[in-house]
């Protein structure tokens, strides 16, 4: 059967377009001055900026990190544009003004910027290459207190809330890729929910990559104020274009006292093509921070990349705090992902939930990575992980490297698991009763995913099935 | 850090107890070649992220070349098992001691002798040394082929069955203070045989040493062989082992290793299932104490179709010990029909216990079920509360449970008498002894 | 409708249907007997067109057309059931779920119109009164975790539902207690019209005590070695297979 399991693999990315918008976009190069001119563009404080060159020296001693079970050419940095935003955008005073071509692009991928026909319930910030095009719903928002606005624009109205958290929980000299992105961000989100406040709406993100030859950096931040709730929605698609293209993100969330923060991604970039020329290679650093009573989630759906490398991770610094991560990661063709999570209980009675699935398709690898480490005063902290893998066709790889770390005794620590093939008998007993072998795959892979994606709010989940089917359609005959 | 070695290697070399075939010279020169180019493993090494090294490497350990020691039978015979009925080589300090060995009557088709002896009497065994171990990477290996000196051979000849286990005992005394041993084995399973082999590391007194040994196994066509390990090195001691198995179609291994000895221990078990049909048993059980540092690091390499592994780790931890497992399966894309389990339970005895544990999964077949499970944690206390309620003092409760944890790996022991000893050895640690052994084992007590 | 001429098949390297022929008409329902390897669940996956087995020779014909050319979801649509000995689970899926899509993509196959979740879950309803199941079975994931009555209860229910016109049981009677056994079998009978046709795969009688075979054929070393009426079942069962297949008169 594998085989003809492999004859299915063969959709079109369907994002794939480009959008045909006057750039300005940078010289590639990356020095001290393009940091000075990144900054310079957006208007920044000036201790911004000694951040970002702070950053940048630290980057130039540092080493791009090669534990990952991915491989991939060497990055020419010094080949990259590190800024390019379409020239339509300035400073805009409403949504209106907008550049009717970008409004489109978004259109065209089912985010409607304009007020009559967006999307209830959600409010959406659009990041196009490396700036903010608008952010809906900032009226409704700013009613109960709320602010999500782009970085670029809370740099402007609100540095003292920037200034405090940015870099608390993702330090500049974190990692390679985190360092960078600290040098050179562009753009990304800003949230901030006072206390006692439950977000009204879930918040969204949408990234877009148009521009050729360009890295991505956006940096996204999200405050939670003691007992409050967000629930956060991040989406990304990118151009085909037969060469990588480098998008190296942070996300840095800080839940206060008694805040929860749900934090979901759609991660759907251009994965390549079916020879695995071109993709985005996606290395992204997310953590978030707990304080007491606070809880973090993170559920993603990881189909696109050419390369994903990311561990969402749950620093559990208060007592009673709760991490969870639910992952699920489809590789396919020559896609290469390399993630998981890492959760680091510090303070008391803290409880950590992990579950991951993993589908390998084509001769895609795919590698979960999970740290779970209690520390000597994380008294009575508890971890449960479980991880599976399918396996479609023969030529893929699932590979699982848990890494668990206790260091005292009343904690209990449980990790469990698997990796199967997609079963040929429950392939047949669908076709048995009528279904085609897509709706058979599609069907058998949901459910093997289903407690990630009941995780997911309602309009996700069902993106995410869907993106799911696509991707692996192709995959099975 | 490895100089002193390099130094230490043109002395050994030119003695003249060190006389060798040209084939164990060549291993010797090319492992003490590699040794200087890796040095010693750092915890940036992933395979030694949770083990630092830095004490074995910053002793300077005397290569122990001459026999030496005052060891006598009466000494070790809490450490023989069987010290009538079984095979025995004894090596003191690492030089072979026949006046403690008892290989006089060895059934046909059974060799049993030490390495250097074996050096002029079986050049055809002797040739196979060097072939499974990868000495060009990993410098502990390394650094056992440049010091070859002594060890043993075991050879089963095709078809035989041996009934009585052969134990290789490797004591150390207090003459062996700040000396090294790098003791050599080689045990070669013909087709369809069936043997027990035991490898003891046991001490006596407490001096400060460094064994570093090497095994290499072979396991032929449709034969069977129980490998045990048993370490009680003195808790001073640095203990680092490695055992290599490479196995042929329809075998069958069965690898136990039981560790509560030295301050630092690192005890290595890879089996390569290189035939199809074969399958492969690895457990162990390691018990530390004080500011003991024991690893395991394990690997199943799966590179035929329909083979199985099965794993079961234990490790009890008390005071401030550190245990580390780390354990791998490793599935090749020809291994189709791979059926793997590997299961990894802690038990942290203390507040300032602590286990690092890696088991980890690199599938590249599609048709395979593998699974691994890893619990750390303390005792149940659910079945803590149950024991309490049926009249059994809290103390003797968590003895108990803390045994019935153990003795559950124990149990997967063939050899009676092995079993028996390490039961013993067991409910002696955790103070049950006045209890009947055989009405507690087998419990399973690490909380959900 | 179904016919059956000559056919041979292997499961990987091994013939194990060798030169087999059956007719069955519409209307009726057919015993189809044998000892354990003589190729029952091999005629039945075959029919239902597992790919697991080759068809090496002979042919098929089901309603006129070559049903070997089919593929198993287009068997399925045009009619072809089969009640699997051992039902497959699919974690995750929901019953509801996974007998609405079937439903749903049968009838389309026959040109009708799909129905929504709430028709469904009338039409459920009475399905399930049919096999006296409990309706929280629809929300628990395919055979997850069933027990065997359950499973093979579940199977029934599909067929009710899917209201094939060619049923194949293979030892839908296998692991299943006398109160199962008169459910399900109370289903299958409830089930029979003029224009379908059953085929009863089994080791045993037992079933055919509430399944009254019109035919009753006696399979051995992969072929139909005699066939009759209903009450060959029954000599069948006092004299045990050797008396057929001549294993114990022939040695």
């Amino acid at each position: 059967m594998s085989s003809s399991i492999d004859q299915l693999i063969s959709k079109d990315y369907e994002h794939g377009f480009i959008t045909d918008v006057e750039t300005d976009t940078i010289p590639p190069g990356l020095d001290e001055d393009v940091i000075r001119v990144i900054s310079g563009k957006k208007n920044e404080p000036a201790f911004m900026l000694e951040w970002r060159l702070k950053a940048y020296r630290r980057w130039l001693s540092m080493k791009e990190p090669r534990w990952p079970n991915v491989k991939y050419a060497p990055i020419d940095y010094q080949a990259l544009s590190y800024y390019s935003a379409p020239k339509s955008v300035k400073q805009l005073q409403s949504l209106d003004e907008v550049d009717p071509e970008l409004i489109r692009t978004y259109e065209k991928l089912g985010i409607p910027l304009l007020e009559q026909k967006r999307l209830s319930g959600v409010a959406v910030d659009a990041i196009f290459d490396s700036v903010s095009v608008g952010t809906t719903m900032r009226e409704e928002l700013s009613k109960v207190g709320v602010i999500f606005c782009s970085l670029g624009e809370a740099l402007r109205e609100h540095p003292e809330l920037v200034e405090k958290y940015l870099g608390s929980v993702v330090p500049y000299s974190d990692n390679f890729f985190a360092a960078l992105n600290s040098a050179v961000f562009s753009d990304g989100s800003f949230v901030y929910i006072p206390k006692g406040v439950r977000c009204p709406m879930d918040l969204s993100t949408y990234f877009r990559i148009n521009a050729a030859d360009t890295g991505q950096f956006e940096r996204t931040l999200i405050v939670a104020d003691e007992g409050s709730y967000v629930s956060y929605l991040e989406g990304c698609t990118a151009p085909k274009r037969s060469t990588n293209q480098l998008h190296a993100a942070v996300v840095e969330l800080v839940a206060l006292k008694g805040a929860t923060i749900k934090y979901s991604t759609v991660q759907n970039w251009y994965a390549g093509d079916a020879e695995g020329v071109g993709g985005i290679y996606n290395f992204v650093t997310k953590r978030g921070k707990a304080a007491e009573n606070a809880k973090i989630s993170w559920t993603q759906v990881e189909t696109g990349s050419a390369i994903t490398w990311k561990y969402p991770s749950v620093i559990l610094q208060g007592d009673n705090s709760v991490g969870e991560f639910y992952s699920v990661a489809v590789v396919n063709n020559h896609q290469q992902a390399d993630t998981g999570t890492k959760m680091i209980h510090i303070g008391r009675n803290t409880k950590s939930n992990i579950v991951s699935k993993g589908i390998s398709a084509g001769q895609g690898q795919n590698s979960y990575r999970g740290q779970v480490k209690v520390l000597a005063k994380a008294e009575n902290a508890r971890n449960y992980t479980q991880c599976d893998s399918m396996l479609v066709g023969n030529r893929c790889g699932a590979h699982t490297f848990p890494y668990i770390e206790v260091g005292n005794n009343t904690a209990t620590v449980e990790h469990e698991a698997s990796t199967s093939k997609i079963g040929e008998d429950q392939i047949f007993y669908l076709k048995q009763r009528g279904l085609s072998a897509e709706q058979a795959v599609s069907m058998i892979v949901s459910g093997f995913c289903k407690e990630v994606f009941k995780e997911l709010p309602m309009e996700f989940a069902l993106e995410a099935q869907q993106l799911l089917g696509i991707t692996l359609e192709g995959s099975v005959g | 850090m490895t100089t002193g070695y390099q130094e230490s290697f043109a002395r050994f070399s030119a003695h003249q107890a060190a006389a060798a075939p040209a084939h164990v010279s060549e291993l010797r020169r090319k492992g003490i070649e590699r040794f200087a180019a890796l040095g010693f493993p750092t915890t940036r090494n992933e395979d030694w992220h949770f083990t630092s090294v830095s004490p074995i490497a910053e002793h300077d350990f005397t290569m122990l070349v001459e026999a030496s020691g005052d060891v006598r039978k009466t000494h070790i015979e809490q450490y023989l098992f069987c010290p009538n009925d079984w095979y025995a080589l004894v090596f003191v300090n690492g030089r072979f001691a026949p006046e403690l060995s008892t290989i006089a009557e060895l059934p046909a088709g059974v060799t049993v002798m030490p390495l250097a002896k074996a050096y002029v009497d079986a050049p055809e065994l002797v040739s196979r040394i060097g072939t499974q171990v990868d000495a060009e990477t990993q410098a502990f290996s390394a650094l056992n082929s440049a010091f070859m000196l002594d060890g043993s051979v075991v050879h089963i000849e095709k078809d035989v069955e041996l009934t009585r286990p052969i134990h290789l005992v490797y004591v150390t005394d207090p003459h062996a203070a700040k000396g090294m041993t790098h003791p050599r084995n080689l045990i070669v399973s013909d087709a369809n045989s069936r043997a027990t082999v035991i490898e003891s590391y046991v001490s006596v007194g407490s001096a400060t040493y460094f064994t570093n040994a090497v095994t290499e196994v072979s396991v032929a066509q449709g034969a069977t062989l129980h490998h045990y390990k048993i370490q009680r090195e003195s808790a001073r001691a640095f203990h680092v082992g490695t055992i290599q198995v490479e196995q042929a179609r329809d075998s069958h291994y069965f690898s136990f290793s039981f560790a509560t000895g030295a301050q630092l221990s690192r005890t290595n078990v890879y089996t390569l299932l290189a035939g199809e049909g074969c399958g492969a048993t690895l457990n162990g059980l390691y018990m530390l104490d004080d500011a003991q540092h024991g690893d395991h690091q394990t690997l199943i390499v799966h590179r035929e179709p329909n083979c199985y592994s099965r794993e079961l780790y234990k490790g009890v931890l008390d005071a401030q010990s550190h245990g580390v497992f780390n354990g791998k399966v490793y599935v090749h894309p020809e291994a189709q029909k791979t059926d793997g389990k590997q299961t990894n339970k802690v038990l942290l005895l203390s507040e300032r216990a602590q286990i690092d544990a890696k088991p980890q999964l690199e599938i590249f077949a599609d048709d395979v079920k593998c699974t691994h499970g890893a619990t750390v944690g303390q005792l149940d206390q659910v079945s803590l509360f149950y024991m309490k309620s049926r009249g059994v003092g809290n103390e003797l409760a968590r003895r108990l449970l803390t045994y019935a944890f153990a003795a559950d790996v124990i149990e997967t022991l063939e050899q009676p008498s092995v079993r028996d000893e390490l039961e013993a050895i067991t409910l002696a640690r955790f103070n049950v002894a006045e209890l009947p052994a055989g009405e507690l084992a087998g419990a399973e007590t690490v909380g959900a | 409708m179904l016919k059956i001429d000559n056919l041979r098949a292997n499961a990987g390297d091994k013939e194990i249907l060798k030169g087999l022929s059956l007719n069955v008409n519409a209307g009726e329902v057919h015993a189809v007997m044998g000892p354990n390897g003589s190729g029952k669940s091999t005629l039945a996956q075959v029919l239902a067109g597992n790919p697991a087995y080759e068809v090496t020779s002979g042919s098929v014909t089901y309603n006129g057309q070559d049903l070997l050319e089919l593929d198993a979801e287009v068997r399925a649509q045009q009619g072809v059931f089969l009640a699997f000995q051992y039902p497959v689970e699919i974690p995750g899926v929901s019953n509801a779920y996974f007998l609405r899509m079937a439903y749903n993509e049968i009838r389309k196959a026959r040109g009708e119109e799909e129905v929504d979740p709430m028709e469904f879950a009338d039409l459920m309803d009475e399905k399930l009164n049919f096999v006296e199941m409990d309706s929280a079975m629809l929300t628990r994931s395919v055979n997850t975790g069933f027990s065997g009555g359950e499973k093979k209860r579940n199977e029934i229910l599909q067929m009710a539902l899917l209201e094939p016109k060619l049923a194949i049981l293979d030892e839908t009677d296998s692991g299943l207690d006398i109160d199962a056994l008169r459910i399900v079998a109370d289903g299958v009978n409830k089930l029979k019209r003029p224009d379908n046709a059953t085929i009863v795969v089994t080791h045993y009688q037992r079933l055919l005590n509430y399944i009254v075979p019109d035919f009753v054929h006696v399979l051995a070393n992969g072929r139909i070695v005699k066939s009759g009426g209903k009450e060959l079942a029954l000599e069948l069962e006092a004299k045990g297979y050797d008396w057929v297949t001549g294993a114990g008169a022939a040695a």
